[in-house]
């Protein structure tokens, strides 16, 4: 066993769960001095119910919206301690926790400027809770709470723009990332401890449950995330894109076909086409495709 | 040193004299005086500590939870809506085992909206885990936020205390403090080590998820915390007295006539000053009256209460707070303390008054010994207006 690891195998995540794979590579590059704020959600349930830990850095765990909160606190003491240069500070959760209802507490922590590395893991639902829709559940996903139905196909509104919002608070570095790139997700996360200030990233992290794919196919799914431009990968620095990952885009369906939540669209060409839209736009926004 | 001072100022200046870490807020009337007075001093270069302007209530007691938890002395202070908004923070604290110390200004709580003084805020809470200790005046409330980072700090203890004042009757009121000087402060007070910290070399999770398994023994061991606090709090009075000359005796109740007393009003904070002058007004008429003032609510003194007021033959209750659809919240513990006992009050009445910052006047007070006869009530409201009740509803 890797008893030296920052974030140790033997917790209770899903096979096939890509928040839990992140979670290990955003610590193990953030490193050893770190200390973690952690939202209410899957990664803190399965990684610390006592009295068993996964995390070999200093965490801690309050409620599920206030980890920004929690690590503002942290740091005003660390640096109270006059230590807060010494020690890397991460605020974490999924996407409900960050986006929805702790939003507010997220702002308040970009506003104020504090040295803080926010990580969002974004795995498109309150899967902890049971698959329910968040803010960040893409268009027409099926879920628990945005169920198809004769009526319906599913969720009726496009992704909240987390990263956009954040960026609109001024702030000196946002990513997007993805389980299904892991080098890209360390690099990133170096990146952004090495900036004095708030930080935000957001990794789309595959969920076996609630998307419904094989736990083999935790890789291909998040890949083609990004391929079919669903999930762009980018960086801004000091408000400019400054990165992003370029693709040759795959036709939306292939990732849709990939997993259970989306099955519903398959003989729906129309709400397919919409869904290819939102690929277009991402495309054409972030100018994603390889130049030929 | 003598200083005729506002209550919250008053504060403020005991708080910088703890020196601590982190201090965050949000502001609501009528807590906000003592936290500007606290980002002045900040300003001014006199206090070292963060000082971290927060977007609401439940992230101002979310900062103090993560700076406590990193091993620093931590202070926020709040009123109603603010102390309901970080209700659920103010749980995960006790529950955390963090000594954080925080000011509730007390005030009603809304609808209909109301900035004035009663004491629903902080006896809402009173399940959350928190030792809750009640000012009479701002001696009090400057000496009792000591004795709170003592009371908390204490590797005994390692719960919360909330030091609970009457907003804009204290936090606004001007009197004369005995400020107690910084030495005598540090001679009280040491510095904060904590038991435990986020600290990368020495890693440890905190806040952990707790099953059916493991749950239970985490609050039975908080209200044990509680019961034998009863005792501290009697030891650290002791220390304070030794060190400031102000006896507070037990720091559970305050007895002021209650010896041969036939009728005793039982009440909290500030309005226990107006009681004691009706009770010295009646007994110069040769009336054998009395009051007890409860300083801490949380744990609550009921072995205390018990001896004072055994042998009283009756006992009005006086809450600045109701729980609708209930007995009093004072007056159920006041009925709990003698319950199955040999000995105690033939009637215990309860009483509400001052809501919403009516004024509870002499006249009031002398209303309510009137009230308090053979026959027991519970609930009774004092100076309702009539003529306020009489609307009606069209169709």
């Amino acid at each position: 066993m890797e008893t030296n690891a920052l974030f140790r195998p033997g917790h209770t995540a899903c096979a096939g769960c890509g928040q839990a794979i992140a979670a290990r590579l955003v610590i193990e590059a953030a490193g050893a001095n770190t200390i973690i704020a952690n939202n209410t959600g899957c990664l803190e349930v399965f990684s610390t119910k006592y009295p068993e830990t996964a995390w070999g850095v200093p965490w801690i765990h309050s409620l599920f919206e206030n980890s920004a909160a929690v690590a503002s606190g942290v740091e005003a003491a660390l640096k109270f301690l006059g230590k807060k240069d010494s020690i890397n500070v991460i605020a974490q959760g999924g996407d409900g926790g960050t986006g929805d209802i702790g939003l507010q507490a997220l702002s308040g922590m970009l506003e104020r400027g504090h040295d803080i590395l926010y990580v969002c893991y974004d795995n498109e639902a309150y899967m902890n809770t049971g698959i329910q829709r968040s803010g960040l559940t893409p268009f027409d996903t099926n879920t628990t709470t945005s169920p198809m139905g004769s009526g319906s196909s599913g969720n009726i509104r496009p992704k909240k723009p987390v990263p956009e919002i954040c960026l609109a608070h001024g702030i000196s570095y946002v990513a997007t990332a993805s389980a299904g790139f892991p080098q890209d997700l360390t690099r990133k996360v170096k990146k952004a401890i090495s900036i004095k200030g708030p930080k935000y990233i957001q990794v789309h992290v595959p969920c076996p449950l609630g998307w419904r794919y094989e736990t083999n196919q935790m890789l291909p799914v998040a890949k083609l995330a990004v391929e079919t431009g669903l999930y762009p990968l980018f960086e801004y620095e000091n408000g400019v894109l400054a990165n992003r990952k370029q693709i040759v885009p795959k036709p939306v369906e292939e990732y849709l076909k990939s997993q259970g939540r989306f099955k519903h669209l398959l003989n729906n060409p129309e709400e397919i086409k919409k869904i290819q839209d939102i690929a277009d736009n991402n495309i054409k926004k972030y100018n994603l495709k390889v130049e030929a | 040193m003598k200083q005729f001072v506002e209550g919250s100022h008053a504060v403020a200046e005991i708080i910088k004299a703890t020196n601590p870490g982190v201090i965050s807020a949000y502001p609501i009337t009528p807590q906000t005086h003592i936290v500007e007075d606290l980002a002045q001093m900040v300003a001014n270069g006199q206090l070292k500590s963060q000082f971290v302007n927060v977007e609401s209530e439940h992230s101002a007691a979310s900062v103090v939870l993560g700076a406590s938890a990193t091993g620093v002395r931590v202070y926020t202070a709040t009123s109603s809506q603010g102390l309901f908004y970080m209700q659920e923070v103010v749980f995960n604290i006790a529950g955390m085992r963090l000594p954080v110390v925080m000011t509730c200004a007390n005030r009603a709580i809304s609808a209909p909206i109301n900035i004035w003084n009663d004491q629903q805020d902080s006896i809402s809470l009173r399940d959350a885990g928190w030792f809750q200790i009640y000012a009479e005046d701002n001696q009090e409330a400057v000496d009792f936020h000591l004795i709170a980072y003592r009371l908390a700090e204490d590797k005994r203890v390692m719960l919360p205390v909330m030091v609970c004042m009457d907003g804009f009757i204290l936090t606004h009121g001007m009197e004369t403090v005995d400020m107690p000087e910084q030495d005598k402060v540090n001679k009280f007070l040491p510095n904060y080590k904590p038991l435990y910290k986020l600290d990368p070399a020495s890693p440890i999770s905190m806040g952990l998820l707790a099953d059916p398994d493991y749950y239970m023994e985490t609050r039975f061991a908080i209200q044990e915390t509680m019961k034998e606090s009863i005792g501290y709090l009697s030891e650290i009075s002791r220390e304070f007295n030794t060190v400031f000359g102000r006896d507070y005796k037990d720091l559970l109740v305050e007895e002021y006539q209650t010896k041969d007393a036939e009728k005793v009003i039982v009440a909290m904070g500030s309005v226990c000053g107006t009681i004691k002058e009706v009770v010295d007004q009646q007994r110069a008429k040769g009336k054998k009256v009395g009051s007890l003032r409860i300083i801490s609510y949380r744990p609550f003194p009921y072995a205390r209460v018990y001896e004072a007021l055994k042998d009283v033959p009756r006992v009005a209750v006086l809450d600045k707070a109701v729980s609708l659809g209930a007995y009093a919240p004072i007056a159920v513990e006041m009925k709990a303390a003698f319950y199955g006992k040999k000995k105690g009050p033939k009637v215990i009445s309860s009483f509400v008054a001052g809501l919403g910052g009516r004024d509870i006047t002499l006249e009031s007070i002398d209303e309510v010994f009137r009230r308090l006869t053979v026959k027991e009530v519970n609930s009774d409201f004092i100076d309702l207006k009539p003529e306020l009740l009489k609307e009606e509803y069209g169709d």
